[in-house]
């Protein structure tokens, strides 16, 4: 095992992806995510890889798609009113089946909002957010550690699907630095006989998502829809702290999940038994898990840096046979430890 | 143990270092560490502040409203921070540049003529290193003196390796060391 280090999340991030073999990484400025630019500006061109600062967000994620096309691994990385913008390739990534890898280190909203950490996007990337029939895999690490891990395998969860694999991070674990063991390369790769990589001694090949002629785009969103069944069937990730026993279940991921841990260990202490569920991935939403690790609970607490975004979620996982409570606080707002406990002491036992 | 610290004062301080430089060696003695800077929209020569999370257990957020010890370097860090320490709290002034009298009376009020230490030592940017030093020396438990000492080593860039032994003397200084 390698060596525990100090690191920033954006920087974990960074290297986690160099790691994971990501030869193109295109950037557009904003903050709280702009170390993985400035680490991948300083690094690739030292491993002769390509770092291109785009003239804008959503020039940067089509020359993710288009590089990704080649078949070489490529990523970009922004914060919420970016990841809107890049939003439109998104969709072609999705349609044309090319492997990308993208960051979102959440920040305040709507609009330019702030620069403070926030939850404020899982509609937008788990649920939407362009057009189409299609999902991104959402990967949602809440410690360092977890960031870099996530990162690592996001590339090659992407590229065994041909999906868009993104990281839903906030400006808290982008800027926070933690002891960190950076991951050893996975050595994974699957074959891309797609790839746009010059036509010699074979059929030209096309990558595209426009598709007109009669009923081909149909048959072509059927297919998506296998692939999504696979993904849902394969690649859901979840933790169960504590839950077993415990009479109340917390439901947070990310930030919110650390301060939710932290309640739950000082509820256990006043002989309150809580657990906290934790998605991991957020799509495919770990439905079957948390209904499961609800079921017979006295209440269940969804708990976000939000107004309540994933509580849809939880709420379609628990199905009205436990009653959803909600704490959350939006604007770059982290709900404290110990709002989170006085909450459910009263509740009662 | 559960400690949130905060470190402030100017921009060119090192404020962000001094935090740092506690998480490496606190990490290095064996505990969970967080680390995290104000980045809000900060202007050059305005304030600047981290905090630091040091714990035998997991760290629930990285960012709390409230800290255990305040560690502040100039006077509009001790007016801002001054209400941000639990009550039986302590709060870490620099007397070398704060002029300015504490008003709480239910915390600990700890002084250290941080900047005249640093000289004595022979640095003129040294009072970051003598605050820290103080740090352990009233709070022991977050780290050993030698981690903090080692943890210099991987904290400080290349080019600035040095004035460690410089920063060492200031450290032990700081703590009321003889050096």
């Amino acid at each position: 095992m390698g060596k525990r280090v100090l690191l920033k999340g954006n920087e974990a991030a960074a290297e986690a992806a160099l790691i994971a073999g990501c030869t193109h990484y295109f950037a557009y400025p904003i903050t709280p995510q702009n170390e993985i630019s400035a680490y991948m500006a300083k690094r690739m061109p030292k491993l002769n890889r390509t770092f291109l600062q785009a003239e804008s967000e959503i020039a940067a994620c089509n020359m993710v798609y288009g590089a990704a096309a080649t078949g070489v691994r490529a990523m970009t990385s922004s914060s919420s009113p970016g990841i809107a913008l890049k939003q439109e390739a998104f969709s072609y990534i999705a349609g044309a089946e090319v492997p990308a890898v993208v960051i979102n280190m959440m920040r305040g909203g709507p609009g330019l909002g702030n620069i403070a950490g926030s939850q404020g996007d899982y509609n937008m990337c788990v649920r939407g957010g362009s057009n189409g029939d299609f999902h991104n895999l959402v990967y949602a690490p809440s410690t360092v550690q977890e960031l870099a891990d996530l990162t690592l395998k996001a590339f090659d969860v992407a590229e065994k699907y041909r999906i868009l694999a993104l990281i839903l991070g906030d400006g808290y674990l982008a800027q926070m630095s933690e002891p960190c063991v950076l991951p050893e390369p996975s050595g994974e790769r699957h074959e891309k006989p797609w790839a746009l990589t010059g036509a010699e001694g074979r059929d030209a090949q096309v990558i595209k998502s426009l598709r007109l002629a009669d009923g081909v785009l149909e048959v072509h969103n059927r297919h998506l829809e296998e692939k999504y069944k696979a993904v849902e069937a394969a690649e859901v990730m979840f933790e169960n702290f504590m839950c077993d026993d415990a009479d109340f279940i917390l439901v947070a991921y990310g930030t919110a999940s650390r301060v939710c841990k932290a309640a739950v260990m000082r509820l256990r202490e006043k002989g309150v038994k809580a657990g906290v569920f934790r998605p991991i991935t957020l799509w495919p939403y770990p439905y079957e898990a948390l209904s499961a690790a609800a079921a017979g609970k006295k209440k269940v607490l969804t708990v976000e840096m939000s107004l309540g975004q994933m509580l849809l979620d939880v709420q379609l996982a628990v199905r009205g046979e436990v009653p959803v409570d909600f704490l959350g606080r939006p604007g770059g707002g982290v709900p404290m430890v110990d709002e989170v406990e006085e909450r459910v002491l009263s509740y009662g036992r | 143990m559960y400690s949130e610290i905060l470190f402030a004062g100017f921009g060119g301080q090192g404020v962000i270092l001094a935090g740092k430089i506690l998480c490496i060696a606190a990490m290095n003695d064996g505990k969970n560490v967080s680390h995290i800077p104000s980045y809000g929209a900060e202007m050059r020569g305005g304030t600047a502040n981290c905090s630091v999370v040091i714990s035998d257990g997991l760290i629930a957020s990285p960012v709390t409203p409230m800290y255990d010890i305040a560690v502040v370097m100039n006077t509009p860090s001790l007016l801002k921070f001054e209400k941000s320490v639990r009550p039986g709290g302590k709060l870490l002034i620099n007397s070398s540049l704060i002029d300015v009298e504490p008003t709480r009376t239910d915390i600990e009020i700890i002084k250290i003529d941080a900047n005249d230490i640093s000289e004595k030592a022979g640095s003129h940017k040294a009072a970051n290193m003598a605050m820290l030093g103080k740090l352990i020396a009233v709070e022991p438990e977050l780290c050993s003196p030698q981690a903090l000492y080692d943890a210099l080593d991987t904290a400080i860039s290349e080019r600035n390796k040095k004035f460690n032994p410089v920063n060492i003397a200031v450290m032990k200084l700081g703590g009321g060391i003889d050096v």
